[in-house]
């Protein structure tokens, strides 16, 4: 397992001790990591179960049951593109294509110059303005290939 | 003069631009020396004319939408701060057909109001259920509740005083727990997520009343992670009342405690599930528990606890407020008062229509829909999120209630409908009904872990047309394990949209022409 650089494992030793006497803990504990550090590193695991005195396993059987907690470290900008029943009605599925080719990975990965992650998301509850497509907890409606295209390119490094 | 200007905070508005209009009139405002002021409500719901911007004017509030941030010079040239004249212009909101038809009682005050602040929830009706249940013993709050006939909107639709009662009738003296599941995850629908945008304070009212009702001093609010504006709107709202001395340890001056705090998810939609919320607010795995003891007797950290959904909580204000008997004279059979209603998908007017239950698909389809965005023919509709039966336009007619959908192999859920036209594939819906409860299964039980993902090769195999007829009845068999024998909803129901789809739309499911 990698080893966290000090820095880092400092602010999980931190947030895990802050929040420990908090009923039920962890997963505000694994909340505030991700917030911190983009993710939540495998080698913050043994640090949050000595914390808060729970077994390797137990964390980690957390950690890897929840979508949301991130296993690596997350581009600039996370591109989520809903996939679900609604979004898919008004072409979700084709919009998740154009996603792909535009920043040329797939979902679950991160462009190579570190400035995208693309993810799926199971509903972003905007379903009356499908399809629908969040960045960086902005939330985009009626999402064209045209605006995806806009979107991303606000937010590119200029050429 | 300062003109009142609405430009919603909501998040479904703010995904059309909202943000940018707001921004574009106040500097407008400036440029032109205009003594404006932006209030950021909720949404009316009619997402179709979002952004919709309002203006308060002696003749009432009047409309404009949808506005784009381009459109606000053009507002102000036609004096839309007097009411002026634009192409946009609606009329007064309260006159706009889609909404005027509505029963607006859960979501009476979303759209109107400044959803977080105290004093604009006081000045429109807010705090008086409270005030009412703070007079009355806790049994005859949970009795009104029973009479009203509340059913809980989050899906399993089980009368909502009856839970509360159970919680009610174990010992006193010990940690009680009031639980609101807001982790909305069926696609399709979004009337939490307006609720506690638009207006979270009624939502914390009814949990005060709830901890009241049945002793509970600590409430959480679970809420999914996807709803970053909810969660803001929720902790400024939750801070608001504590300042106001609704919430804490002196509530309205009663010598009754009561406190919430908001617990994220993490982006599972079994969470969803009441038991695996439970866990997951304990820390865990959100794997499902086996049932009993319920929750309302071994809950939260094995404390009776009441679970309930958001708009299920956001009712108990109005119930307390007007009347028992005042909710019940809403709606028909054993499906009383009002369900705030969720069009969604492929339809032209989209949005949240609260109505009292009993009125057809067809009407909302195409009534209150306008029939679909794309205005080809409406092939299905899928109500009640992701594990919800897919209805072919012979079933239009039915009600939109409990029984009548359950009568016809479909269920209600939590009131969203993604409408889809005819260019659907429904042998692909079905396989993704499949594919969707592989991924997001728990994994505790077999037929539900197992089955999905053997439920998605068996669609394959009769995509590719290998072995068709013998394919479809092995699926058929598949769905009918998952039904009997899976240990919650999400295995015990993801077959449904299956079922509905092989029997409604048998012809989608030939393989490809050899």
């Amino acid at each position: 397992m990698e080893k966290l650089p000090p820095a880092e494992s400092a602010v999980v030793q931190r947030i895990a001790s802050d929040l420990k006497e908090r009923p039920g803990p962890l997963l505000e504990v694994l909340h505030a990591i991700q917030a911190a550090l983009g993710y939540v590193p495998a080698g913050a695991v043994p640090i949050v179960a000595e914390v808060l005195n729970l077994s390797r396993a137990e964390v980690h059987g957390v950690v890897s049951f929840y979508h949301y907690f991130r296993h690596s470290r997350p581009g600039a900008h996370t591109v989520s593109v809903c996939q679900a029943e609604s979004c898919q009605s008004m072409g979700a599925e084709a919009l998740t294509a154009h996603a792909r080719r535009r920043l040329g990975i797939d979902l679950h990965q991160t462009s190579a110059d570190g400035r995208f992650s693309l993810e799926p998301v199971y509903c972003l509850g905007n379903c009356a303005c499908s399809p629908a497509v969040m960045i960086d907890g902005r939330l985009y409606g009626r999402v064209t290939p045209e605006r995806f295209d806009a979107l991303v390119a606000e937010r590119a490094p200029s050429p | 003069m300062t003109a009142l200007v609405y430009v919603p905070i909501d998040a479904g508005a703010l995904s059309l631009g909202a943000g940018e209009v707001a921004l574009a009139i106040a500097a407008e405002a400036a440029r032109r020396r205009a003594a404006v002021k932006v209030v950021r409500n909720g949404s009316r719901g009619a997402y179709w004319l979002e952004p919709l911007v309002e203006v308060l004017t002696p003749r009432g509030r009047l409309a404009y939408g949808p506005v784009t941030a381009a459109d606000v010079a053009g507002l102000f040239d036609a004096d839309f701060l007097n009411g002026g004249s634009h192409a946009l212009s609606l009329g007064p909101t309260e006159e706009i057909a889609w909404l005027k038809g509505q029963q607006r009682l859960t979501f009476e005050r979303v759209g109107i109001i400044e959803p977080t602040s105290v004093a604009d929830y006081v000045k429109h009706g807010g705090y008086q259920g409270l005030t009412r249940a703070l007079s009355m013993e806790p049994a005859a709050i949970v009795q009104a509740i029973t009479t009203s006939g509340l059913r809980g909107r989050g899906g399993a639709a089980f009368p909502t005083g009856i839970k509360w009662k159970t919680v009610l009738d174990q010992p006193a003296g010990q940690q009680k727990y009031v639980t609101c599941n807001a982790d909305e995850g069926d696609s399709g629908t979004f009337s939490d997520r307006m609720l506690m945008e638009g207006d979270p304070l009624t939502l914390i009212e009814g949990m005060t009343i709830a901890g009241i009702a049945v002793g509970a001093t600590q409430g959480y609010i679970y809420l999914r992670a996807e709803y970053p504006h909810a969660l803001r709107a929720l902790r400024t709202a939750i801070a608001a009342a504590h300042q106001a001395r609704y919430l804490g340890s002196d509530v309205a001056g009663s010598g009754k405690g009561f406190d919430l705090e908001v617990r994220l998810g993490a982006g599972a939609y079994i969470c969803g599930e009441e038991t695996s919320m439970l866990e997951s607010l304990e820390g865990r795995r959100g794997e499902v528990r086996v049932r009993p003891p319920l929750p309302a007797i071994k809950g939260l950290f094995g404390q009776p606890t009441i679970v309930n959904n958001v708009v299920t909580l956001a009712s108990v204000p109005w119930i307390l407020q007007h009347g028992a008997d005042a909710y019940a004279n809403f709606g028909m059979g054993k499906s009383r008062g009002t369900l705030p209603i969720q069009l969604a998908g492929n339809i032209r007017r989209g949005g949240l229509v609260e109505r009292a239950f009993g009125l057809t698909l067809r009407e909302l389809l195409y009534d209150y829909g306008g029939g679909s965005a794309t205005s080809k023919p409406i092939r299905a509709v899928q109500v009640g999120g992701p594990l919800g039966a897919y209805i072919p336009a012979s079933q239009f007619d039915t009600a939109v209630d409990y029984e009548a959908l359950a009568g016809i192999g479909a269920m209600l859920g939590h009131g969203g409908i993604v409408v889809f036209d005819d260019s659907v594939d429904m042998a692909r819906m079905a396989r993704y009904a499949m594919e969707f409860c592989a991924i997001e299964s728990c994994g505790k039980c077999t037929p539900c872990r197992i089955g999905s993902t053997r439920g998605v090769e068996v669609i394959d195999r009769i995509l590719e047309g290998i072995d068709g007829e013998r394919n479809v009845r092995l699926l058929e068999e598949l769905c009918e394990t998952m039904v009997q024998g899976s240990l919650c909803g999400l295995g015990g129901m993801a077959p449904f949209p299956v079922q509905s789809a092989l029997k409604h739309f048998r012809e989608d499911f030939r393989g490809p022409v050899k």
